[in-house]
């Protein structure tokens, strides 16, 4: 059979969801980034909800989310994106918000609206994306980056006596009452993808049942920043970061 | 073999990362040694009778390049 018979319309069976715009995303070669946006957008268009879907973008790499998925945004202070997220939705209770924040916005500067929106139990969903470094400006240390790993201000890898110890936030989070759904999910391989975006499936479900915040943290890679080529960084991943950042579900009520 | 697939990459989006090379169960897809206008060395079809259109490549890819056909034989 030729090729030509197969690249037919009725053959297809993946392509790109219609919520993701024709913007070639600035996101280096191999970022996870590029692989949650595509995740976010297939629930929103599985679930039919592209009008009524509002996000928040944060301050970091995924500042310019809003060029990509075809919906609603509004871009929060840094940080502040789970406080935006509140109004939004105690203003439209009848639309799905979601924040979409990275380890420095939501972990380090973020880390008190994050905790009083969860606590508040804040019906949104919020999108975690946990690389273990601060990316756009250049791979310095972040909250979450492990011990003994080397980053543009720890050149001679994280100290737990100078540097404090990796942050676990998804863990503290499970022990808030305002939450219903804590979760830790990866995006390096093709089971992994499946399984996060169930998880994030299921939380745009659940910031309609008025249970409370549905917080999904995906462990990413971030290869510029770790200085390794994609499927290297991936396999890193793998190795080190999910021995601190065991996956699974952490909570689910 | 009872399914043939086949995969369509966006040349000039792709950034040949190479996640889709490192995921595909069946070695069909390669870097290309040609570049695209920004220079990457775009994903292709190396194999393309091995192809089952299992969509691991797309599902993995950042940029969602990839778009996949599948038939019955």
């Amino acid at each position: 059979m030729d090729i030509k018979d197969i690249i037919k319309e009725e053959n297809k069976v993946y392509g790109k969801t219609p919520v993701l715009t024709d913007n070639v995303m600035h996101y280096c070669p191999g970022c996870s980034h590029g692989v949650v946006h595509k995740l976010i957008a297939e629930v929103i268009e599985e679930m039919g909800i592209q009008d009524k879907t509002i996000g928040v973008s944060p301050v970091g790499c995924a500042v310019l989310a809003y060029n990509y998925l075809d919906i609603d945004w509004e871009e929060a202070a840094h940080g502040r994106a789970p406080a935006l997220a509140t109004a939004i939705k105690r203003l439209n209770p009848d639309k799905y918000v979601f924040t979409y924040q990275g380890d420095g916005d939501l972990a380090s500067i973020g880390c008190g609206e994050i905790m009083h929106a969860c606590n508040r139990g804040e019906n949104i969903v919020v999108i975690f994306i946990n690389n273990a470094i601060y990316g756009m400006t250049g791979g310095q240390m972040a909250p979450t980056t492990l011990l003994g790993m080397v980053t543009a201000t720890t050149p001679y890898g994280r100290n737990a006596e100078l540097n404090g110890y990796p942050l676990r936030l998804t863990e503290l989070l499970a022990q808030l009452d305002g939450t219903c759904y804590v979760t830790r999910q990866s995006v390096q391989n093709p089971a992994s993808v499946r399984k996060a975006k169930k998880a994030i499936q299921k939380a745009f479900e659940n910031s309609m049942k008025k249970k409370g915040t549905s917080f999904v943290e995906i462990v990413g890679t971030c290869n510029s920043g770790w200085k390794m080529n994609p499927v290297k960084a991936n396999q890193w991943m793998e190795e080190n970061m999910f021995a601190k950042y065991p996956l699974g579900d952490i909570k689910d009520i | 073999m009872a399914v043939r697939g086949a995969i369509v990459v966006d040349n000039e989006k792709c950034k040949g990362c190479g996640v889709c090379v490192a995921n595909c169960p069946t070695k069909t897809i390669a870097l290309s040694h040609e570049v695209n206008g920004k220079g990457y060395n775009y994903a292709y079809m190396a194999n393309p009778e091995s192809c089952t259109g299992c969509t691991n490549c797309a599902t993995v890819c950042p940029d969602s390049v990839i778009t996949v056909y599948r038939v019955k034989l």
